[in-house]
């Protein structure tokens, strides 16, 4: 599903925040990216939703190189993925419904096809009901749930998120990572980058760690050494 | 994408667009008034030109050249020119005026007749009378007609009458003009006006932009209802200014028609002709829709997500 090859990444500033990364995501695969904040963890996922491009190396994703992809087909090409911030970027003038309809909308989905999916998902995250309150009528964690229920409504092969826990308490940070694996096990590629290695540890999928921009780890087994360098 | 889907897409980002215009009412009418009195001077300055030319439409069959021919011109010749000179694309009627009647009339009309009757001979040249066509009577027209008479060895004189009728037309022809110079600035004008209040509407809405363009949208559904808030304020724009301009020509329609029954005419002060409505309407559209394209084209380019 996804496919780094030697891929480095200096920004503009001239930071570099990737050195010759090489990786693969399975298909299906759910994989935790781990490392201090400026490890590049974000520049990973910026660079497989092309919010970035690779200064170095190849970035492949659903079987495409993203350097290839004209800025046209940008658009068509992000619709495969499914996004989660940390700061979830919702709308806080719109409704939830709105919010959670905006990849179908940017779609042409079909307004009654809308109405059912975004239905759905909001199932799924467990906020069917809230539909019509605004976002800042929610709680932190029902807000990030209704940033995943954004992200999966349009079914995305592959899901990505960043810090997606970051502001949430243990108890929701393992219950928005129980919601990721629910969409693993329905066959969506999952990449979730966080620093909360105890939740890492709990999940016990693939790791795949990143130091100073480089790979330092891309199994389950080398995390104790990871967890060491803390 | 099927046109049943599309078509929803585009009246849901025109709704959008409504809304988001009726949420900010003053800021909205102060845009739309700019943009009503930037369409509603040319077409107040259209329809100055357009009843002035009505109101002064009989003068046109007022124009006509005086053809005085040389006294020894005979009158079967003087018939021929007259048949001659018919003929012109560029003349209605050609009236000849033989030595003879002239002399009859002014017997008759002057007063003069005793006198006349002293003469030995008729002093008086046969004429012809030569109305031109209303579309030939520019000045240059006029003056080609004249120029073609001036030519004939048996013309001794061409008058051409009304030259005020001219300058008058000159004076209207000038206003055409500046009518088209004051269309083509102020619809400049309306273009900046709306490209600005769309710049500003796109800065303000910039995290929805770029949480758009992260979910998949592309340029062009991030641009829609930008084109819509557009057309929207061009509209409403033309309508406004419909309604300045129906409001002046009812202040104006009853003195106008007292100053005309005051010089003997039944004039009437006319508004926008139907075409004239849609021509101001479609304007309005266009210039709000082109003037939306062009700031959100250039603007919504540069914003792109960040992660």
């Amino acid at each position: 599903m996804i496919i780094f090859d030697r891929v480095s990444k200096r920004y503009a500033n001239g930071r570099e925040a990737l050195n010759n990364v090489s990786f693969n995501v399975h298909n299906g695969e759910m994989v935790f990216l781990t490392g201090r904040s400026g490890a590049g963890k974000s520049t990973v996922l910026k660079l497989i939703a092309l919010l970035e491009r690779p200064t170095r190396g190849n970035v492949l994703v659903n079987g495409r190189n993203t350097q290839a992809l004209k800025p046209r087909h940008i658009a068509a090409f992000r619709r495969h993925i499914g996004v989660v911030f940390q700061d979830h970027k919702l709308l806080p003038d719109r409704p939830v419904f709105d919010n959670v309809a905006l990849p179908l909308a940017v779609a042409a989905t079909p307004l009654r096809e809308i109405d059912k999916r975004v239905r759905a998902a909001l199932d799924q995250v467990g906020l069917l009901g809230k539909e019509r309150l605004l976002p800042l009528e929610l709680s932190v964690g029902e807000q990030q749930r209704v940033g995943i229920a954004r992200a999966v409504v349009s079914k995305p092969p592959l899901l990505i998120a960043d810090e997606p826990t970051g502001n949430l308490d243990p108890d929701l940070s393992r219950e928005v990572m129980r919601l990721f694996r629910r969409f693993q096990d329905v066959g969506v590629t999952v990449v979730v980058a966080t620093h909360d290695l105890h939740l890492v540890r709990e999940f016990g999928q693939r790791v795949l760690a990143l130091e100073g921009g480089q790979l330092i780890g891309g199994a389950v087994d080398t995390l104790p050494s990871v967890v060491a360098t803390r | 994408m099927s046109l049943a889907v599309s078509g929803s897409r585009h009246l849901q980002a025109l709704f959008g667009s409504l809304g988001r215009l009726a949420r900010n009412p003053l800021a909205t009418l102060l845009t739309l008034l700019v943009i009503a009195l930037a369409l509603a001077l040319p077409a107040a300055l259209r329809l100055l030109v357009s009843n002035a030319q009505t109101a002064t439409g009989n003068f046109v069959n007022a124009i006509e050249l005086s053809v005085y021919l040389k006294t020894d011109v005979p009158l079967a010749k003087a018939q021929q020119l007259a048949a001659a000179a018919g003929q012109r694309a560029d003349v209605a009627q050609v009236r000849l005026i033989s030595a003879e009647q002239g002399l009859e009339d002014f017997r008759t009309y002057s007063g003069f007749g005793a006198a006349l009757a002293a003469l030995k001979q008729n002093p008086l040249p046969s004429m012809l009378h030569v109305r031109p066509r209303p579309e030939y009577t520019s000045s240059a027209a006029l003056e080609a007609l004249r120029r073609y008479f001036s030519a004939w060895p048996e013309v001794d004189l061409v008058q051409v009458d009304s030259q005020w009728v001219m300058r008058f037309n000159a004076i209207l022809e000038v206003l055409r003009q500046l009518l088209l110079i004051a269309a083509v600035l102020l619809g400049v004008g309306v273009l900046a006006v709306v490209g600005n209040t769309i710049r500003l509407e796109i800065a303000g809405r910039r995290a929805e932009i770029e949480v758009t363009k992260l979910v998949g949208g592309s340029n062009s559904f991030v641009r829609r209802p930008f084109l819509y808030t557009g057309v929207l304020y061009g509209l409403g724009g033309a309508l406004l200014a419909w309604g300045i301009i129906a409001g002046a020509i009812a202040l104006l329609g009853e003195p106008v028609a007292k100053l005309a029954r005051l010089y003997g005419s039944r004039y009437v002060l006319s508004g926008p002709s139907p075409p004239e409505v849609g021509v101001l309407l479609g304007a309005g559209v266009v210039l709000g829709w082109l003037g939306a394209w062009l700031s959100a084209t250039r603007h919504l380019r540069s914003i792109e997500p960040r992660g």
